[in-house]
């Protein structure tokens, strides 16, 4: 078995006396594709944000490619990247622009060619030389995922990545994320509200709900568990009934 | 520090500059004003000569390097701004960036703020008043760069504020430096102040640096003492407040304010 790349244990985050994130443990394997699943406010943003290190855990341990975060930030952060439909580059800079202060902050060299390179296959030569507020959102969207692969992360967050994307786009994403994860042992943490993309791009499925893990595996394994055919299902059975965890860890 | 990630925040900025005539022109308008106005104001006053020594070289001299701190300020301060106002905190900080780094960034623009203003104020000061700032001479140099550090400390100080407060509070970006200019004695000697206002501006780096021009002014002679209070007072403030800077900015990830500033 592949070696845990991301480990994250009794992970906790509250703000004041709410608790977001309630002592989750999991792990990702290398060249992974993780689904974190769940309704509106079920900690999945807190998550990422913790592991990218922009909010610091109330208690509990993440270790990435074996080290700890907090002492290892830099090395790690080199390594990772994300992008989230709702983060957005500054909007006075051009697409160009915005990729070459990012190369920068990761310290990537050759940088003209990667830029070529990842425009090429997000389609985004047409608006390369935009200024990013006069974008779509989809194409916005498809900037943040531009710079999320620039730096070739070892591993990488997506928040809700194809949430604004039109469906030829999104499928060329996935295809993408699929193809790189392929050839670059690249993991990834992954989260969307489309049950059906979840259940193509994900290896395995953890549904979280009110900061607390309620279940965990493959899609199929979950479907059977919950005597569901369908994800969807599944979700609206947990979401409706707040209080029905299918195992405890 | 790894200068790569400051160089790019560097050119992130400059990116902005290169093509907002706005963001430029804020940068030379004000003390483009500021320098008229007084300048006017100056040459009036000089018709009552006789009472004091140069009208001219004390408020002109005192206009330009007041706009010196101001600018050094500014130039921490509205780098930060602009982050949020982009709300790309989000993004700077999720990747290998450091606060540390950030901070050398913005002082660096600070610099080239700094040395962009002094050139049109300069300008302004000889065209229009026949007033050379550099005849006041070369000593004025340590002093100058005094006045950037206190610049960045109150800097450093508005940013903490604003990071931690939000939006709320991001007047205090153009603010919070006058609450500094009374007692940095910019236009008159700290001897006129009352008592106990004097000894909180004793412990302004600016006061002591305005004293040590006017000094420089009025006896030619190189003021090292006033030059050494401000040094070790700079030391000791610039120290502090990036300690501080760095404690409100941990608090900041610990509330989870860093991606939300801006919203
Ligand atoms: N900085 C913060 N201060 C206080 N509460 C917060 C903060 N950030 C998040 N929360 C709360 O934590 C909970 C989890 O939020 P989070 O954004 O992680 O949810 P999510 O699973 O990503 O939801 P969505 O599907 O809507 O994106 C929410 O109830 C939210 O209100
Ligand atoms: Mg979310």
């Amino acid at each position: 078995m592949a070696e845990a790349v991301v480990q994250v244990q009794n992970l906790t985050k509250c703000f004041g006396t709410f608790t977001a994130v309630d002592g989750i443990s999991f792990e990702i394997r290398e060249g992974e594709i993780l689904g974190l699943l769940g309704p509106n406010g079920a900690g999945k943003t807190t998550t990422i944000h913790m592991l990218l290190g922009v909010i610091t855990p109330t208690s509990g341990a993440i270790r990435v490619f074996g080290l700890p975060f907090d002492q290892h930030r830099e090395t790690i952060l080199n390594q990772v990247n994300f992008s989230s439909t709702y983060v957005s580059l500054p909007q006075a800079l051009t697409v160009e622009e915005n990729l070459r202060v990012a190369a920068g902050l990761y310290g990537l060299d050759r940088v003209s060619e990667r830029i070529d390179d990842i425009v090429t296959r997000l389609e985004m030569q047409e608006f390369r030389s935009k200024l990013t507020r006069r974008l779509s959102s989809g194409q916005m969207t498809r900037l943040s995922l531009a710079k999320a692969f620039l730096s070739e992360p070892k591993v990488l967050f997506l928040d809700e990545p194809t949430a604004s994307l039109d469906p030829d786009i999104a499928a060329k994403t996935r295809a993408m994320i699929q193809e790189i994860r392929r050839t670059t042992r690249m993991t990834v943490l992954y989260t969307s509200h489309n049950m059906r993309e979840m259940e193509e791009m994900s290896d395995r499925i953890i549904f979280l709900q009110r900061g607390r893990i309620i279940a965990e595996g493959t899609a199929d394994a979950i479907k059977a568990e919950c005597g569901e055919t369908d994800l969807e299902e599944v979700f609206l059975k947990f979401a409706r009934e707040p209080e029905a965890p299918v195992h405890e860890r | 520090m790894k200068f790569h990630r400051i160089a790019a925040l560097l050119s992130r900025h400059l990116y902005l500059y290169k093509r907002s005539f706005p963001r430029v022109m804020e940068i030379i308008y004000w003390p483009f004003v500021d320098l008229v106005i007084w300048g006017f104001i100056t040459l009036y006053l000089e018709r009552f000569k006789g009472t004091m020594p140069s009208f001219v070289t004390f408020f002109l001299g005192a206009l330009i390097l007041w706009d010196v701190l101001f600018r050094a300020q500014q130039g921490i301060t509205i780098s930060f701004l602009e982050e949020v106002w982009s709300r790309n905190l989000m993004n700077l900080f999720a990747s290998p960036l450091k606060p540390s780094e950030f901070l050398a960034a913005t002082m660096l623009l600070s610099i080239a703020k700094v040395v962009t203003v002094s050139f049109v104020t300069v300008l302004v000061a000889l065209f229009f008043y026949s007033f050379n700032v550099f005849l006041l001479g070369l000593s004025l140099v340590p002093f100058i760069v005094n006045l950037i550090v206190t610049g960045w400390c109150i800097g450093v100080l508005t940013t903490g504020l604003i990071m931690r407060y939000g939006q709320e509070v991001e007047v205090l970006a153009w603010g919070l430096v006058f609450l500094f200019q009374p007692i940095s004695c910019v236009f008159y000697p700290m001897s006129v102040l009352p008592e106990w206002l004097r000894a909180i501006a004793w412990m302004n780096p600016a006061a002591h640096v305005f004293e040590g021009m006017r000094r420089v002014i009025t006896t030619g002679g190189f003021p090292v003492q006033d030059l050494l209070w401000s040094m070790g007072l700079n030391a000791l403030y610039l120290a502090a407040l990036i300690f501080w800077f760095h404690r409100m900015f941990a608090v900041c990830k610990e509330k989870g304010l860093l991606v939300r500033v801006g919203e």
